[in-house]
């Protein structure tokens, strides 16, 4: 079923505005928000509920340095996304394939910074998801954003590499599949400003 | 398909590793003491005994409410086999386009809501806060806490002086202590604590309900009360009991608690005031518990 | 997995777009066309349903008769869940909970949505396929991965997850335990859920999206089948509640495999033993994570099944539906405030006056689009001509069914009359009649409507018939004896309701029960008998021999490959019957004049 056969695959429907993939990326991530959504809920009710028996101090321990470096190197992830498109929108495949690798250079490095200066020393330290419900939440929480992100980088690795021979035969839907890529991207970034001062800085 | 035939053997292989491998801890014991009293009470097709003096307003309401729920389906059934009988096709009839203004079922809509509204803020909304907010104050209410365990309840009295001792998880003995009273409170030595649940009639009780393992629900159907026993929580429930409801009735467990959970029962007692008082002496002279 | 009847689209088979034929395994296996998709889904989705019935049949003997071996087959099940053909107290849980597991994600749900929904959508909106067609393919196979993994539950050690569909915890937490955590049938149920929601995530994405930008020229909103206004509302419920049970079923893997302590409070004593959770947690946040999902969850189980039945009706009354927008409204209304009721589930965990008051309050609200709804089907009979075909019999049976099913969700609905009721059989009752003689007598009447379209042959109606009368007396015998032994007091999931003094005089009610549901179960046979001969042997019929006026049946019969040979346009409503001064008493949509 090639995708000429079906219409709106790269031209706007004429109610939403939107090709077909985008629509769909936007209910997606609106699901998305919702699963992360329950997961800040879950922080927010098992927090009150605990009241005064919430660890705190030493037992909660992040380092907001690091926090902060990965926080920018995921923003500075979300610019390059967008140069990626904005150069294969203006038909420059090279150049777009360029920023996508940065992209997934940049990921890879919040990726090493989180298992090589957080998750690791913390397992060495003792300080698991079974010692009080704050690491529970913070390895759930930052270890699902981090799957997310690391399926993005499949993703974008996808169409950076065999991927990529779309260009020839479809360029403008190539390009719509890195809007919706980025589309995606940027929401895992936003995800993370949540994350980053609910459970470093609060 | 040469992958999944790989994955389904390894799938079927799994139980055969594992069984040799990994004890199972899924039969977990009873500790349910068995009930040899006969029990009490007429039990029919509809609603059992009430023996509660808060009962009579969720019976109400049920009766009021089924009523309400019989008129409606009668009043959709004869409307239904009228048109079935009524527009059934047959040579000669033909159906009509044109579609029914339908005044009479807008004016059963309205009065729907309207006896809803009713039902909810008029009887519903008030019996339920009398349950939830209206504990009793008097001087001779009795206290119990009720903690769930798998699978049986146990009962946790103040004794003299009113008050309760202090528990904890580290003074469970499932033998002797099973509620984890520790012995070391000065408000511990009074504490009686049963398998069997001794109340006096027409005195009100507020039981204070919790759990040291799972979810269980604490229900007796005769007295209208039910109440989740959920770890970690202490839910308090009150009732009083109609002066002459002496008899032997049951506590069931009304939330799936495990392997034992149909078993999980135990024997209430209503007992005249007096009888109750020497029952609850003679309980806690047998009293010996350990941690 | 293949397609069953893969014979029907031999020579059937058009290909408009200049790509080579596709080899054995593209075309029916790993297909893209929705419609080989559907009848994937179908076949896998009656199979879940058959064996989930299974499950219940041999529930049904341990409730009849307690500690009686099973007769037959007691033999069967091994030695270490029933030992000399009678079941284990942990084997009844099992099957519970794999029952309504099974039912409920593998069966209802597939079949409404992934089978109906993936074959007619398309076709009712003049769509060539699926907006995202390899996306519904994989939509399948992560559905069929997550079927498998939730069945091999009960070859592990400790047997499939016994914690009930609900899987409250800490009793999910702390059940099965075993040395590897991970080969336990909680934790399987909890890897099953995941594949399972991923599934309806995919889908649901892909709806959506299909029924806004693929819809044929003049196929407005207000043109479309309520059958698809169905499948809309549905899949926003599907994409926004699925996520937060995700989520729970991620936490509550975690506590029991890395021992974290999400849904475990402080102090636990489980078995004598202290437990090794830290703590801090909280085990009413998997039940508002979980019932957050599975309240809209029911209305995915019942809105499907109304389109169909709104289709069934609309045709064999040979009449418009009445109060077309009136429905849609409710519908969206409906949908909308499903997401806002859950906590009705929850009014016996200790709930103040004022949450309950809100979550009653919004429960009743939203018992007012479900009467509008059943109202205007109700009104749609009046004035028409009514045919008593098997689809029609089953569609009609809907109509009193759902109302009972409905109505005697009021006073669970309201906390008061809740102490009494929660938790007992009068809540069983209460969901099988809505999902039983609800929601599957839908499946049926769309099964016995869309048969010919898909194979060309009409279902035999005296099997149908006998099908339709065995389950109508069947499904309302094993479910009305139920709000009576509930309001006696009985709880639910109870091994052995004589236990108790007030379960013990009404065991009668239980044991008719029984032998209904055997009896239901003997009345299917003439319906599998039926499917599968009708294949070969049913009545040749024509395109569109319900003389139906939607899309679906403009297609040739079975829709290729693109489903259209010219893309249709559309003209008018979906239910132009009986139009007056028309030559028939039908105006297909796409009819111009």
């Amino acid at each position: 079923m090639s995708s000429a056969a079906l219409p709106y695959t790269v031209e706007p429907h004429p109610l939403t505005g939107v090709y077909s993939g985008k629509l769909g990326t936007w209910l997606f991530l609106a699901s998305e928000v919702m699963l992360f959504g329950a997961l800040f809920s879950s922080y927010v009710l098992l927090r009150v509920g605990a009241g005064d028996a919430w660890p705190s101090g030493e037992a909660t321990h992040l380092s907001v340095p690091i926090g902060t470096f990965n926080t920018l190197v995921l923003i500075v992830s979300s610019v390059t996304m967008v140069m990626a498109w904005a150069s294969l929108k203006m038909g420059n495949l090279a150049k777009g394939r360029m920023f996508l690798a940065l992209t997934i250079a940049l990921a890879l490095v919040f990726i090493v910074v989180k298992l090589l200066l957080e998750y690791i020393p913390k397992f060495r330290g003792h300080h698991l998801p079974s010692t009080n419900t704050f690491y529970a939440l913070y390895f759930t929480m930052t270890g699902l954003h981090a799957l997310h992100i690391i399926g993005g980088i499949v993703v974008i690795g996808y169409f950076l590499f065999p991927g990529a021979a779309l260009w020839r035969t479809d360029p403008e839907y190539y390009t719509n599949r890195i809007e919706c890529t980025g589309l995606y991207w940027h929401f895992v970034d936003l995800v993370w400003i949540f994350l980053f001062p609910v459970l470093y800085l609060t | 398909m040469r992958v999944r035939s790989i994955g389904l053997w390894a799938l079927a292989m799994t139980p055969v590793v594992f069984l040799a491998t990994s004890p199972v801890a899924w039969a977990q014991t009873s500790t349910a003491a068995p009930i040899t009293a006969k029990i009490d009470g007429k039990y029919g097709y509809w609603l059992p005994p009430d023996l509660s003096q808060h009962g009579s307003q969720i019976d109400n309401l049920i009766t009021i409410l089924h009523w309400f729920m019989a008129a409606l389906f009668v009043g959709w059934a004869i409307f239904l086999v009228r048109c079935l009988i009524r527009y059934r096709a047959r040579p000669g009839h033909a159906a009509c386009y044109d579609l029914i203004k339908a005044r009479p079922a807008k004016a059963v809509e309205v009065a729907v809501v309207i006896v809803e509204i009713v039902l909810l803020a008029g009887f519903s909304i008030p019996a339920w806060a009398k349950v939830k907010n209206d504990l009793p104050t008097e001087a001779d209410t009795i206290r119990v806490r009720v903690v769930a365990e798998q699978f049986a309840w146990n009962f946790h009295y103040p004794g003299k002086d009113g008050i309760f001792g202090r528990t904890g998880p580290q003074h469970v003995n499932p033998a002797t202590n099973a509620v984890g009273i520790d012995l070391s409170d000065e408000h511990a030595g009074d504490d009686v604590q049963t398998k069997e649940f001794h109340v006096p009639s027409d005195k009100p009780v507020i039981c204070e309900i919790s759990s040291k393992d799972v979810i269980h629900s604490f229900s007796i159907p005769v007295l209208r009360v039910k109440q989740d026993a959920i770890p970690g929580m202490r839910i308090p429930v009150w009732f009083r009991m109609k002066p002459g409801s002496e008899g032997n009735y049951e506590v069931a467990c009304a939330q799936l608690c495990g392997n034992n959970h149909y078993n999980m029962k135990a024997l209430m007692v209503i007992e005249t005031p007096e009888k109750f008082a020497a029952w609850l002496t003679k309980a806690g002279e047998k009293e010996i518990f350990e941690d | 997995m293949a397609a069953h009847d893969h014979h029907t689209h031999d020579g059937h088979q058009t290909h408009g777009h200049g790509h080579p034929e596709l080899g054995f395994w593209r075309k029916y296996v790993f297909s893209t066309d929705h419609k080989i998709i559907g009848v994937q889904y179908a076949i896998t989705s009656l199979t879940f349903l058959f064996f989930g019935f299974c499950l219940v049949m041999l529930m049904r003997w341990q409730l009849a008769f307690p500690g009686k071996p099973v007769p037959l087959i007691g033999g069967l099940f091994g030695e270490t869940m029933m030992p000399g053909g009678v079941m284990l107290p942990e084997f009844y849980n099992s099957l519970g909970a794999m029952h309504g597991t099974i039912m409920v994600f593998l069966g209802v749900v597939p079949l409404l949505v992934g089978a109906f929904g993936n074959y007619v959508m398309p076709l009712q909106i003049g769509a060539p396929d699926m907006a995202f067609p390899k996306l519904n393919m994989m939509s399948y196979w992560v559905y069929f991965v997550g079927g498998i993994v939730m069945l091999t539950g009960f070859f592990v050690p400790g047997g499939a997850a016994n914690s009930g569909w609900t899987s409250y915890a800490p009793l999910s937490v702390v059940s099965q335990v075993s040395r590897n955590m991970w080969f336990t049938g909680q934790t399987i149920w909890l890897l099953g859920m995941v594949f399972l929601i991923t599934s309806s995530l995919l889908g649901s994405v892909n709806f959506i999206v299909t029924i806004i930008q693929l819809r044929a020229k003049g196929l407005e909103f207000f043109r479309l089948p309520f059958f698809v206004w169905a499948q809309f509302v549905t899949a926003f419920l599907l994409l926004l509640a699925f996520p937060p049970l995700e989520a729970a079923a991620v936490l509550q893997l975690m506590d029991r495999v890395a021992g974290t302590s999400f849904f475990m409070p402080t102090g636990l004593v489980v078995s004598g033993q202290q437990g090794h959770w830290t703590g801090g947690g909280s085990p009413l946040l998997w039940q508002h994570l979980f019932w957050f999902l599975a309240h809209p969850e029911v209305y995915v189980l019942i809105l499907p099944g109304m389109g169909i039945v709104s289709e069934v009706i609309a045709n064999n009354t040979r009449k418009p539906l009445w109060g077309y927008r009136v429905l849609v409204y409710s519908l969206v209304f409906l949908g909308f405030m499903s997401f806002i009721v859950w906590a009705h589930h929850m009014f016996m965990t200790g709930m103040g006056t004022r949450m309950a008051a809100f979550f009653a309050t919004t429960t009743m609200i939203i018992s007012v689009p479900s009467v509008v709804i059943l109202t205007a089907l109700l009104l749609s009979l009046h004035g028409s001509c009514i045919r008593f075909n098997v689809p029609m019999l089953f569609a009609l049976a809907f109509l009193p069914m759902f109302a009972i099913g409905g109505l005697t969700g009021l006073p669970l609905g309201l906390p008061a009359p809740d102490i009494h009721l929660h938790d007992t059989y009068y809540v069983i009752g209460h969901f099988h009649y809505v999902v039983v003689p609800g929601s599957i007598f839908a499946i049926f009447a769309g099964i016995y409507h869309w048969y010919p379209k898909v194979t060309g042959r009409k279902l035999n109606e005296f099997l149908g018939k006998l099908h339709f009368w065995g389950s109508v007396v069947g499904a309302n015998l094993v479910f009305m004896p139920m709000f009576f032994v509930g309001m006696a007091g009985v709880s639910r999931r109870l091994y052995d309701q004589t236990v108790y003094q007030h379960g013990a005089n009404v065991q009668t009610l239980t044991q008719i029960s029984s032998f209904a549901a055997w009896f239901f179960g003997l009345s299917q046979i003439p319906f599998i008998i039926n499917f599968f001969a009708s294949i070969r042997a049913g009545k040749k019929v024509s395109d569109n021999p319900w003389e139906a006026t939607t899309l679906e049946w403009a297609t040739p019969t079975p829709p290729p490959h693109g489903n259209f040979p010219v893309i249709p346009v559309v003209y008018r409503g979906p239910y132009e019957y009986s139009v007056p001064g028309a030559s028939r008493d039908y105006v297909p949509q796409n009819v111009t004049a």
